[in-house]
């Protein structure tokens, strides 16, 4: 347990979640949705839980990006989040 | 169905490192009782080595291991986990308590390979679940 | 509005960091989650089930009925998507309103009130 990388990891990772949001081509959200979910296993792996982060980077890095994917081939690419409410 | 990319990288790469995923995940389940891991996450890498062989592979993948197939691992995985626990109660037990599962073994080793049972099925219902829903996701709508 | 928004927002993340002070420590052996079923956990799993990992011993045997129950949520989890996605191909001009999947199938455009998003481009498996 050390606290700067525990402090590093936390701030990439809240820069990756904002990132997804705003990010408008959807395909890049779940590349960054990936990533995500890698350094959370990270974080998982350093507060010393290796179960729960063999979890995450086999599910979250591997498994929800490939499900994403195939959903993302059925919908349109683009966000269009932005252009109704705002 | 997926049809199949006409790569001969991807071919030749995704043959040689399934099998390699496959026996890793395969010491995941059942290396448990000594490494972190167990039924959940070596289900979950056994169905991400079948994924990539249904991405890569194609139509032949699907003869292999057929839609169907993983519905039916999941279960007969489940039928098996309750099977095992209404033995227990059989033998004078409550409901998944392994140490009365089979009558004439000791407790504590019976324990040990309840854990070992558990495990393993619960890898062979998630490789199953996981499966299908891929193939549900990826054959949307139509049937078959 | 939107001030009002940021303003709530700021208030129940104060409201929750303020609140965060009065948790224990991270791994202190005083807290309450390390008092009660913990210490039977860890002083008798090996002896109980012959098992070195402390987890595959509370997830797989003191706690199986748990992992049983999560097991058959991910099965049920599966049969809700392939019984919501596949649909028999006999009833594609009849309008099934108890359908839930109307609105995902190549028809979805067609129907009266219904599918709002036809999916563009040839759907998964139609070719090949």
């Amino acid at each position: 347990m050390i606290w700067e990388i525990d402090l590093w990891l936390m701030i990439i990772l809240i820069m990756f979640a904002i990132l997804a949001l705003e990010v408008k081509d959807l395909l890049a959200a779940v590349g960054i949705l990936t990533g995500y979910s890698f350094l959370m296993a990270l974080l998982f792996a350093e507060y010393g839980a290796p179960d729960v982060a063999l979890t995450e980077a086999a599910l979250g890095a591997a498994l929800t990006g490939i499900f994403l994917l195939v959903t993302l081939r059925f919908v349109s690419r683009k966000d269009s989040d932005g252009e109704e409410d705002s | 169905m997926t049809s199949r990319y006409d790569s001969l990288f991807l071919d030749v790469v995704s043959r040689a490192i399934v099998p390699l995923i496959q026996i890793f995940a395969l010491y995941v389940v059942t290396h448990g009782h000594y490494d972190p891991g167990g039924g959940f996450q070596g289900g979950v890498m056994l169905a991400a080595s079948t994924i990539l062989l249904r991405i890569s592979q194609g139509e032949e993948s699907y003869r292999r291991f057929s839609p169907s197939a993983g519905l039916y691992l999941a279960g007969f995985a489940t039928l098996g986990i309750a099977l095992w626990g209404f033995s227990s109660m059989l033998f004078g037990g409550t409901f998944l308590e392994h140490g009365y599962a089979i009558p004439g073994i000791d407790g504590v080793t019976l324990r040990y390979w309840g854990i070992f049972v558990v495990e393993v099925l619960i890898g062979f219902l998630v490789w199953g679940s996981l499966v299908a829903i891929y193939d549900g996701l990826t054959t949307g709508g139509m049937d078959e | 509005m939107r001030p009002m928004g940021v303003l709530l927002v700021v208030l129940v993340c104060g409201f929750f960091l303020w609140g965060t002070g009065g948790l224990p420590e991270r791994g202190d052996p005083e807290g309450p989650a390390h008092t009660h079923v913990a210490v039977y956990y860890i002083e008798n799993a090996l002896a109980d089930s012959e098992t070195y990992n402390m987890v595959a011993a509370v997830l797989a045997d003191y706690r199986v009925f748990d992992t049983f129950g999560e097991a058959v949520v991910v099965v049920a989890a599966a049969l809700s998507v392939l019984l919501i996605l596949l649909r028999r191909r006999e009833d594609e001009d009849v309008p099934d309103h108890r359908s839930v999947a109307k609105g995902m199938g190549p028809e979805a455009g067609k129907e009266p009130g219904g599918g709002t998003t036809p999916p563009s481009g040839p759907v998964l498996g139609g070719d090949s």
